[in-house]
């Protein structure tokens, strides 16, 4: 290679790399000089508002997506004037009224998070720099939901998040421009242990397996404080990474270990896989310690108790909503939700459609799709009519409280969907804590240009 | 000067594939992948690829676990941002760094096998690593959850300098914050002086060794050569590209996950490269920015889009046209990738760059005059590449 020196003249070699140089300076002007004219990222300007729905349509919690991407389209419709309205009617703000939202019609944009924290930045990104939204919502996970929040808090768009339940959302990764309607793990340790301590007694011995990240450790802590108050004893947990498939060596230890409670801190496809496997293994027949073998899984939903069929029977858990509700709100939107797809809806899809119209209320109330306006909108909200009951987005952290249902799977079901009882209903009093103990700063508000 | 010493041939090539990477932003527009985010993506993957292929291409050894050093690098840079300062440069040099370790301990444990044991080893490594980020570190890594910037950093160097900002701090170079395409024309400065570092690897004397080495080893070895210096320094750049790829992705987003290490991401830089060919300079590249375009673009059309994209059809065929298309886009797009690799190992056994230089041999046989005289020059650069 040394040999071969006729390479390009020193002028013509200096030539290339201005023009490269001019290239790469002046290039970016170019592209972004648009961009600035906007006071705040993705502005409406036409007659459309965009909004970024992502979620898992594929990984351990896609049931849970494919709800919500029902919910969402049922929402945009509704937003836009089409079909029964659903629970705008029912909602205590009256300001939606079918016309978009601020007037502007209201379009979707959809993406795959593939329940991993990377793929859903990299998806909500597409959403926010191509398409233009300006708001995302959905998520099926905590990890993820914590991800797209801290991505949205650095755009200066708002994130409404869907399904998440680790304490850590509102907690010590809270932020400004993230938004939580569902309940999280603390509040189902408040709501579950009076109802386990009644049911099951309280010289107990526990063990958890749990979900290796955010939410299975919150949901962990949260329900191990909760029986422990209880008196019950508490073994080492086992972590499971998500997805995992196959839970049978996590679950062979456990009828040697000593306890009489099993804790699946599961959720989606993995509750469901766990949950079946452990019942399989006739953990339910059983007798520990002089009592019958118990099985708890402190957050299910409607998806899971029909994935895992009859092993879900008389087992305890807590949920945000169920369709069987029969205040007016819970029975609108099962209505309508069942006249469009053929099912009831889940708690997932509750949540998610909630959040969209809360959103949209927000803005009309605002006067603005401005989010440092939109925000203060949300901040301390107090609604009603959406399915919980009375509820408050608290300006602290974000969370809305609410009351919490506990519920068990049922016996014997009269159809396929009647999956889950409500066996008792924690109130918003009880479920409301000081947001202090977790810790954690909401950060500015200040809009950003894109 | 003999750093800017290069064939006039690989001048070209380089200076079209920069004018190639400079204009992306206007001709992946009607593409709908002209956004910052994607853009930043082909070029830091394009830079994984090209190094992936500098031990591939050159050396033959097939490494199955490169995205370990691809997450090591991420999680040095996000570390170096939490605890010295947001300034990019820091945190690549440091990444590049690590991974190079890295690459140094597993390269010298697995260059003492060659064939299928050296990448059942490199896939061993790299799975152990995965492991350790997604469970047993997860005070460093901070497992599934995945490590983020948080406000209680401590940023020693930066609140040593200035007063803390409100809110979350980004990633800048001398005080700039990247924004946008800005934080593209960065990742693509990186990737053409990558580019040109193995422009010069390919064409200098120890790339001529590396492809010794792909041909015949134990030829070399009886020659008298000791060819394991040189695969090792070859493993340890291409872990060091990774490295450097894995910065870029945490200074454009400052997030590393333990899925970064996950198999499926270090098969994927292996489809890139046999995709766009192996041991070629830009096969590689275009492997990457294909796999990387249907990942994000192709993953997101849903029926609305294919419906308005056949509304030029009859109604009564636009349907079942709707529905069956329906299976390869959206999340079906694995199918689609799988197929069309599937097609380019069967036709194409070099890649898609065989493709065009197929494509090239059918134009330059329809100007006779020119061709004869080309031939015999080509033999006599051979042996200086």
């Amino acid at each position: 290679m040394t040999l071969i020196t006729k390479g390009l003249s020193r002028r013509s070699v200096i030539k290339t790399g201005l023009a490269g140089i001019i290239a790469t300076g002046v290039a970016p002007t170019i592209f972004t000089r648009g961009a600035y004219a906007q006071e705040f990222c993705n502005a409406p300007t036409g007659d459309t508002v965009t909004i970024g729905f992502n979620m898992p349509l594929t990984g351990a919690y896609a049931d849970e997506g494919a709800d919500e991407d029902r919910a969402y389209q049922l929402a945009v419709e509704h937003l836009n004037g089409g079909g029964d309205g659903g629970m705008i009617p029912t909602f205590s703000s009256k300001t939606l009224k079918g016309n978009g939202i601020l007037g502007k019609k209201v379009v979707g944009v959809t993406g795959d998070d593939q329940t991993k924290a990377d793929a859903a930045r990299d998806s909500a990104r597409r959403m926010i720099e191509r398409d233009g939204a300006v708001m995302i919502t959905g998520g099926s996970s905590s990890s993820v939901a914590i991800a797209v929040q801290g991505l949205c808090q650095e755009k200066g768009i708002i994130f409404m998040a869907a399904l998440t339940h680790s304490n850590d959302t509102t907690g010590k990764d809270k932020r400004r421009y993230g938004f939580r309607h569902f309940f999280n793990a603390y509040q189902s340790g408040i709501a579950l242990g009076p109802v386990l301590g009644e049911a099951y007694g309280k010289d107990r011995v526990a063990y958890h397996l749990t979900a290796d990240y955010t939410w299975g450790w919150t949901q962990e802590e949260s329900i191990k404080n909760a029986t422990e108050a209880l008196g019950w004893k508490t073994l080492a947990p086992v972590r499971t990474p998500v997805g995992a498939g196959d839970f049978s060596q996590y679950l062979t230890p456990v009828l040697n270990s000593g306890a009489d409670v099993l804790i699946l801190n599961h959720y989606g496809f993995d509750m469901v896989n766990s949950l079946t496997q452990a019942v399989q293994f006739g953990m339910r027949d059983k007798q520990a310690n002089g009592k019958n073998f118990e099985i708890v899984v402190p957050l299910v939903s409607d998806l899971m108790a029909k994935g895992a069929g009859s092993a879900m029977q008389g087992i305890y858990g807590t949920s945000n909503w169920d369709w069987q509700l029969t205040d007016e709100a819970s029975k609108a939107f099962t209505k309508s939700f069942g006249a469009k797809f053929g099912q009831p809806p889940s708690q997932a899809a509750h949540t998610s459609y909630v959040q969209t119209l809360l959103y949209a209320d927000a803005c009309e109330r605002a006067g603005t799709f401005y989010p440092p306006e939109v925000i203060k909108a949300l901040e301390g909200y107090e609604f009603d009519g959406l399915g919980n009951g009375p509820t408050l987005y608290r300006a602290e952290d974000h969370q809305c409280f609410k009351d919490v249902l506990v519920v068990q799977g049922k016996e014997k079901p009269a159809n396929p969907f009647d999956l889950l009882q409500t066996v008792a209903t924690a109130s918003r009093e009880s479920v409301t804590y000081d947001p202090a103990i977790f810790g954690g700063e909401l950060g500015p508000d200040t809009a950003v240009a894109c | 000067m003999d750093l800017f010493n290069l064939p006039r041939r690989d001048w070209i090539t380089f200076g079209l594939f920069a004018l190639v990477v400079v204009t992306m932003p206007i001709w992946l527009t009607p593409l709908g992948a002209s956004y910052p985010g994607l853009l930043q993506k082909f070029a830091i993957f394009a830079i994984f690829a090209i190094g992936f292929n500098i031990l591939f291409g050159l050396t033959g050894y097939l490494s199955f676990g490169h995205a370990a050093f691809l997450g090591v690098g991420s999680y040095t840079a996000v570390w170096s941002f939490k605890l010295l300062t947001m300034d990019a440069l820091p945190a690549i040099m440091f990444a590049v760094i690590v991974s190079g370790l890295f690459a140094l301990v597993i390269g010298y444990l697995s260059l003492r096998r060659t064939g299928i044991y050296f990448s059942i080893l490199t896939l061993a490594f790299a799975q152990m690593c995965y492991n350790l980020a997604y469970s047993v570190l997860t005070p460093i890594t901070n497992g599934e959850t995945s490590l983020q910037l948080t406000l209680q950093d401590p940023r020693v160097i930066d609140s040593a300098l200035a007063a803390r900002p409100e809110g979350l701090p980004s990633a800048s170079i001398f005080g700039h914050v990247f924004d946008g395409f800005e934080g593209f024309y960065f990742c693509a400065a990186l990737l053409l002086i990558a580019f040109f570092i193995a422009l010069k690897i390919f064409s200098s004397p120890f790339g001529m060794m590396l492809r010794a080495i792909k041909s015949n080893q134990t030829r070399m070895n009886y020659t008298g050569f000791d060819t394991k210096p040189y695969a090792l320094t070859a493993f340890v750049i291409s872990g060091m590209y990774a490295g450097l790829a894995g910065a870029l992705l945490a200074v454009t987003d400052p997030l590393a996950g333990a899925e970064r290490m996950q198999w499926t991401a270090s098969g994927e830089v292996v489809l890139m490269t046999i995709l766009g060919g192996v041991g070629t300079l830009i096969g590689p590249v275009i492997g990457a920015w294909l796999i990387k375009y249907f990942e994000n673009i192709f993953s997101a059309f849903n029926e609305q889009v294919l419906t308005r994209f056949f509304s030029f059809l009859p109604p009564e065929i636009t349907e079942p046209v709707v529905t069956i298309s329906s299976k390869f886009v959206g999340e079906g797009w694995h199918l689609t990738l799988g197929l069309i690799f599937v097609l380019v190992v069967v036709f194409l056994p070099g890649g898609i760059m065989e493709g065009v230089r197929r494509i090239g041999a059918l134009f330059r046989r329809t100007t006779p005059p020119s061709a004869p005289a080309a031939r015999p020059a080509a033999p006599t650069i051979q042996p200086a590449e």
